[in-house]
């Protein structure tokens, strides 16, 4: 691994990228809007097929 | 807004969800037979393709792909349409996805058997198979993203997502790992284009990643549909949801190496694989406690209903498994479970209780709609829930029970520095209530899974409707710029876009798996190389295929590790230059039997003769089954017609066989085999019997130089032996 040249800015790279990935993941996901996460998650039940079986 | 109105397929979901019954009976009646086989290792005596080692690829195979698979299929056909609000795009590649995926399944329950196998875990169908897999999930891949595109419900749900991670993913892994050469196009042996610590790390990031995206996202998906679904309420927290997504597979694809260390894997990658293992429990917790929790209010139905029954105890097997495998990953944890039989537990809680029982809940919620009807006996769904339970509690139990106490006395020395228990045979007889425990557990498993075949057959029978094509209707979409409108936020604009949501993904997972797999592929120095280590002999080379072929490595590791217990049993620990050679690697993944990278010179040629046919006359109380179909008959007669073909295929993946080597080979093998057979004859009981054979004669007599066992013992005479050369020597004299 050492013979490849500038091998010492992978480390920083690969920590900058798996940092910004969950930065940018939990922005999101706390300024997402109450209304499309309340639409989003009633999808499942939107049919009629919940009926029950017992 | 108009209204526009379409037909979900529902005979689609019928279809794959009886094949999902078919094949979980079939695939846990294999199990259940290897498990006996651990008991009564002469169950199936003399019949090769029912032998042990052969059966475990089909048991794996059956249950991961057919069982698991198939009702991925069902589920994804299901929710996809509903989700979406349409119908499949294709209803041919809907059927064809039906139909090839069948088709590969039986072809695989044929070969597997017979013998035709890459050795390569989870990966063992040979090359024609490995194309027809990529093409049906091509086909489910089209179906899949081209319903999206012909959507009607704006939004995708978080089931979808993991539904298209799950196809990408499957589709890179299966790919790079089946990379093959084969030997001829009419033929259907290959050799893996890597070789070694290279194959090694490939086969594992295909391995650890087909638990992660065959067994674990594509199931995540379901969860997150039908236990909202059937506990008649939403989410418990679609944001958890969203983080829960993208951190699994931006992470998980990492965590391969885990199952290589200790190995002649380079440390860096070990400890990459280490860390991303640890992280990886925050992902997998959070997806459990979202599952859980979206009960809340709701846990009165889960005293009644079978269904939220299954599904509780399937979350919670998840949670226990996604705990034990970080903490499996830790090395001082691993240095003690690998190879034993708390591997088979760890996976066992995974495939009965997460997969097995979210199947099951989803069988049983799925069968009555379908029907339109009422579920036969909910009583009997919950005698299965009961006695499956119990089933998986004694299956786990003493597998870890098991695994601890062997890899305890494999560690275990005298004050003298000598192991205590130096007869690797003492540490299995030692386990052997466990393995009774087990077969019994697996046995309560397989009954409960026939209550729910016999429970669907009567829904079925009973229902007075057939399965129809379901009437639906929703709005067409209105088209909205390419661009984000004003408020909307980037990943709801993400939601509207498929594709570009595909895209995403894929680099989310091409990350890891990059970062982990280029370097060991390009960087020459990671795999140092020993100027001893030559290519095996053209008989050595056709022995290794009968390894191959009889599925050794199912129970026999090649990898010794650093560890002062296992030098002392086993020899010089294994070094990453010995297996530059080795296409495929042979390393294993489980030690029912003893490891073998150090066996070639420790035995004479008629020990491992005399234990090929008959194990328990050399190691009363072994657990290996005999190999006489490789010692007698007509069809232990070698098979030397490709050999040149082998060899050649073998220069082609950089082993330097020259000209010559090839076009010797033939009496390269039959001085080998010559030579072999004169040491035979240092026995006086192998004289006897074998002059009196030749005696008899007929047309079947082969001679012993060219029967199967004799190429066997040239490999296994030879393993490990390249840097111990001088030792071989003085062996050899010994012998």
């Amino acid at each position: 691994m050492d013979s490849i040249a500038g091998i010492e800015i992978y480390p920083i790279i690969s920590l900058l990228i798996f940092f910004l990935f969950f930065v940018v993941l939990f922005y999101w996901v706390i300024t997402a809007k109450k209304d499309y996460i309340t639409t989003v998650s009633n999808l499942p039940l939107d049919d009629n097929d919940n009926d029950t079986i017992l | 807004m108009e209204m526009q109105q379409f037909y979900y397929d529902n005979k689609i979901v019928k279809k794959f969800l009886y094949a999902t019954i078919v094949f979980g009976v079939v695939g846990m009646l294999v199990g259940l037979l290897l498990a006996f086989m651990f008991l009564f290792p002469n169950l199936t005596d003399g019949i090769s393709w029912l032998s042990f080692g052969r059966l475990r690829p089909l048991h794996t195979n059956a249950v991961i792909f057919a069982f698991v698979g198939n009702a991925i299929f069902a589920g994804v056909y299901y929710s996809t349409q509903r989700l979406l609000k349409a119908r499949m795009f294709s209803d041919f590649l809907s059927n064809l996805n039906f139909w090839g995926w069948q088709l590969i399944i039986i072809g695989a329950a044929i070969t597997l058997p017979l013998g035709y196998s890459t050795s390569k875990e989870y990966a063992e169908l040979e090359w024609p198979f490995d194309i027809a897999i990529a093409l049906i999930w091509v086909a489910f891949g089209i179906n899949l993203i081209g319903t999206m595109i012909k959507r009607r419900q704006r939004h995708l749900y978080v089931a979808i997502w993991f539904y298209i991670a799950t196809f990408v993913t499957v589709a890179v892994l299966h790919i790079f790992n089946s990379l093959a050469l084969p030997v001829s196009f009419t033929g259907m042996k290959s050799y893996s284009v890597y070789a070694g610590v290279q194959d090694a790390l490939v086969q594992w990031w295909y391995g650890h990643n087909a638990v992660a995206f065959f067994l674990t996202t594509p199931f995540l998906g379901l969860m997150y549909y039908f236990v909202p679904k059937a506990a008649n309420r939403p989410v418990y927290s679609y944001r958890l949801s969203i983080v829960h997504f993208w951190s699994l597979i931006f992470i998980y694809i990492w965590a391969g190496p885990h199952h290589l260390l200790y190995t002649a894997l380079p440390e860096w990658a070990q400890h990459l694989g280490v860390a991303f293992s640890i992280m990886l429990l925050m992902p997998s917790w959070g997806g459990m406690i979202n599952g859980l929790l979206t009960l809340r209010g709701a846990w009165d139905k889960v005293r009644t209903d079978p269904v939220l029954k299954f599904m509780v105890v399937a979350i919670t097997g998840y949670g226990m498994a996604t705990f034990e495998g970080p903490m499996l990953s830790l090395k001082n944890v691993n240095a003690i479970a690998h190879y034993t039989d708390w591997i088979i537990a760890h996976v066992h809680v995974g495939a009965l209780a997460w997969n097995g029982f979210l199947a099951f809940g989803m069988i049983y919620w799925l069968i009555p709609r379908l029907f339109k009807s009422k579920l036969y006996s909910i009583g009997l769904a919950n005698v299965h829930f009961w006695i499956g339970t119990l089933g998986i509690l004694l299956y786990a139990l003493p597998m870890y029970v098991a695994g601890f106490a062997q890899a305890s006395m494999w560690k275990q020395f005298n004050p003298d520095g000598t192991l205590v228990y130096g007869n690797f045979l003492e540490t299995v007889t030692e386990i052997m209530p466990m393995y009774w425990m087990r077969a019994i557990g697996g046995t309560l498993y397989l009954i409960g899974m026939l209550i729910l075949v016999y429970n669907v057959i009567m829904t079925v029978v009973k229902s007075e409707h057939k399965v129809t094509d379901e009437l639906a209707e929703a709005p067409a979409l209105q088209r909205v710029s390419k661009r984000r409108v004003a408020g909307e936020g980037w990943h709801t604009w993400l939601e509207r876009k498929p594709v570009l949501l595909t895209i995403y993904a894929t680099i989310a997972i091409l990350i890891g798996g990059i970062v982990q797999i280029v370097p060991t592929l390009v960087v020459k120095s990671n795999i140092p190389t020993i100027s001893s280590v030559q290519p095996y002999t053209p008989l050595e080379l056709e022995g290794r295929d009968l390894y191959i072929r009889e599925g050794c490595v199912g129970c026999h590791s090649q990898m010794i590790r650093p560890f002062r217990s296992e030098v002392e049993r086993y020899g010089e620990y294994s070094k990453a230059g010995e297996f530059v050679y080795d296409h495929p690697f042979l390393w294993g993944s489980k030690r029912t039997g003893p490891d073998l990278h150090r066996i070639g010179g420790k035995y004479s040629d008629n020990w491992h003769f005399n234990h090929m046919y008959d194990p328990q006359s050399t190691s009363s109380g072994s657990i290996m089954p005999s190999y006489k179909w490789l010692i007698v008959g007509k069809g232990s007669k070698l098979d030397k017609s490709i050999t040149k073909e082998k060899m050649e295929v073998m220069v082609t993946l950089g082993v330097p066989y020259s000209e010559e080597d090839i076009a010797n080979a033939q009496a390269s093998m039959s001085e080998q085999g010559t030579q072999i057979e004169k040491n035979l004859y240092s026995d006086p009981d192998f004289v006897a019997s074998y002059e009196a054979d030749k005696a008899a004669g007929g047309e079947d007599f082969v001679e012993m130089r060219d029967r199967e066992i004799v190429a066997m013992i040239a490999y296994l005479q030879r393993l490990g032996t390249d840097i111990k050369v001088k030792d071989r020597n003085n062996k050899t004299t010994q012998n």
